[in-house]
């Protein structure tokens, strides 16, 4: 049994070991901003509706306002950081955005490209149908859904296209 | 947004968890996925002074088949649910149901234990367990029980289980072969609560006439409902537009006090809930072979 003072809590994220000491209330997308400064993770309505917030959690898509840090304990988290290369090369799903208008205002970007990475890492033969599916848990306030889409689909293309060309 | 100050406990086993959740004087919650109780605190609707997280607990996530039933450690994950080809083998209408909660991103956490003890009136998974008489397994301070779920979901966010019981393990039994099914449910917005949903199983004698079937509305009382009323307009009857018609009439009328609220008035839920019976019933009987037919 501990109290509700601070808790020590060791992850991964992108791919480094990151350690801080956190209240039990504190949610992983506090965790990530303010306390490992990681601020490509944006926090929307903060009760798990609008995703704006979605990060990767051991390899699934995760609300981080819906998961206490003290949860995130032990676990491997990809925020938006962790797309990019380590040489600044953008993820295909980066570019596919970019090429595709698939961001307006940019807020709900971030949890949109952590969803479809989540995705297309799972399944990188996901459709249209799946795609939709996950597009659904992801708000948008500009209004930009259909360009959005194409972008994913586009997004899944090229994922596709690396894949098979890494399996070459 | 952020959820109130309190004490946070990560238990490394059930009996550890069940002496932690028995001290009456204290407001205690347990935290499985956090799907709904995160957003609860978030809001202050909930202000518990200790959460018992069970996350840390080994085994008590999986899915296994046993005595014709399929059991869910109460930490297994919606998004293990679905992904489940057992799941979807032997009981199609859970996965279904599955399907239709949230979004993937909230059904990689959200878990079957917790939709049980939360107990909303518009979930899917209490609808699936009352239409397959599903049982709950509690642990306790004086030991273990099973719960059917025509006992356990008692009214709107309550039920059976006891301050100090946890739930630990939820069996579905299995579709029996020849079985028909469906799960219905209208929401405003894909993945949002529904306003009013139905899950049915159909059974044809080998004239093809219904021998048994069952008949759940949820989303539209406290808590899903049996509508037996309706299961025998139905018994011994030829399926058809008109007898199912008339069943979801007979659902119109057996719900008395419906929900009401920003989505949806309580007349509007009692309409949805007899639509959704009809399409329910077409979409069950065609899924249903006949005895006959079945080896």
């Amino acid at each position: 049994m501990t109290a509700g003072g601070g808790h020590q809590v060791r992850l991964r994220v992108n791919g480094v070991t990151r350690e801080a000491q956190v209240e039990p209330r504190a949610t992983l997308a506090e965790l990530l901003r303010t306390d490992l400064g990681l601020t490509g993770t944006h926090v929307g309505c903060e009760h798990g509706v609008c995703g704006v917030c979605t990060v990767v959690v051991d390899g699934r898509a995760t609300r981080s306002c819906l998961m206490l840090a003290v949860q995130a304990d032990g676990t491997e988290v990809t925020t938006v950081e962790g797309l990019t290369g380590v040489d600044g090369d953008l993820h295909p799903i980066q570019e596919a955005f970019a090429a595709e208008h698939g961001l307006q205002c940019g807020y709900c970007t971030p949890g949109i490209l952590m969803a479809l990475h989540a995705l297309l890492a799972e399944d990188p033969g996901a459709g249209e149908d799946e795609i939709r599916e996950v597009l659904g848990g992801q708000l948008c306030r500009c209004t930009g859904y259909q360009s959005i889409l194409r972008s994913a689909l586009c997004a899944a293309a090229d994922v596709r296209a690396a894949a098979a060309e890494g399996e070459r | 947004m952020k959820p109130a100050s309190f004490d946070y406990a990560a238990p490394g086993s059930v009996a550890e968890a069940v002496a932690l959740l028995d001290h009456p004087d204290r407001e205690t919650t347990v935290l499985a996925g956090g799907q709904s109780l995160l957003p609860m605190m978030a809001m202050r609707l909930a202000r518990p002074e200790l959460v018992v997280d069970l996350g840390r607990i080994p085994d008590l996530a999986g899915i296994s088949e046993r005595d014709g039933a399929l059991v869910f450690g109460a930490m297994t994950t919606k998004g293990a649910v679905e992904r489940s080809e057992l799941v979807r083998r032997r009981q199609p209408l859970l996965h279904a149901a599955t399907r239709l909660i949230g979004h993937p991103q909230i059904r990689s956490r959200g878990t079957v234990g917790g939709s049980m003890a939360h107990a909303d009136p518009a979930a899917e998974y209490p609808a699936v367990a009352l239409v397959t008489d599903g049982w709950m397994r509690a642990r306790g301070p004086r030991g273990e029980r099973t719960i059917p779920a025509a006992d356990f979901f008692v009214a709107a966010l309550t039920t059976a289980l006891a301050e100090d019981e946890l739930l630990v393990e939820v069996g579905i039994p299995v579709l029996p072969v020849g079985t028909g099914w469906a799960f219905t449910e209208l929401a405003r917005r894909h993945g949002d609560f529904a306003m009013a949903g139905t899950a049915l199983t159909v059974r044809l004698d080998p004239e093809g006439c219904f021998s048994d079937v069952r008949v759940v509305v949820f989303g539209v009382g406290s808590a899903p409902a049996r509508v037996t009323a309706a299961e025998e307009v139905l018994r011994g009857e030829r399926p058809g537009p008109a007898l199912h018609r008339r069943a979801g009439d007979v659902v119109r009328d057996a719900i008395r006090n419906p929900l009401a609220d920003i989505h949806a008035s309580g007349d509007y839920r009692r309409h949805l809930a007899g639509v959704l019976t009809e399409r329910g019933l077409a979409d069950g009987v065609a899924r249903a072979t006949t005895r006959t037919d079945v080896s």
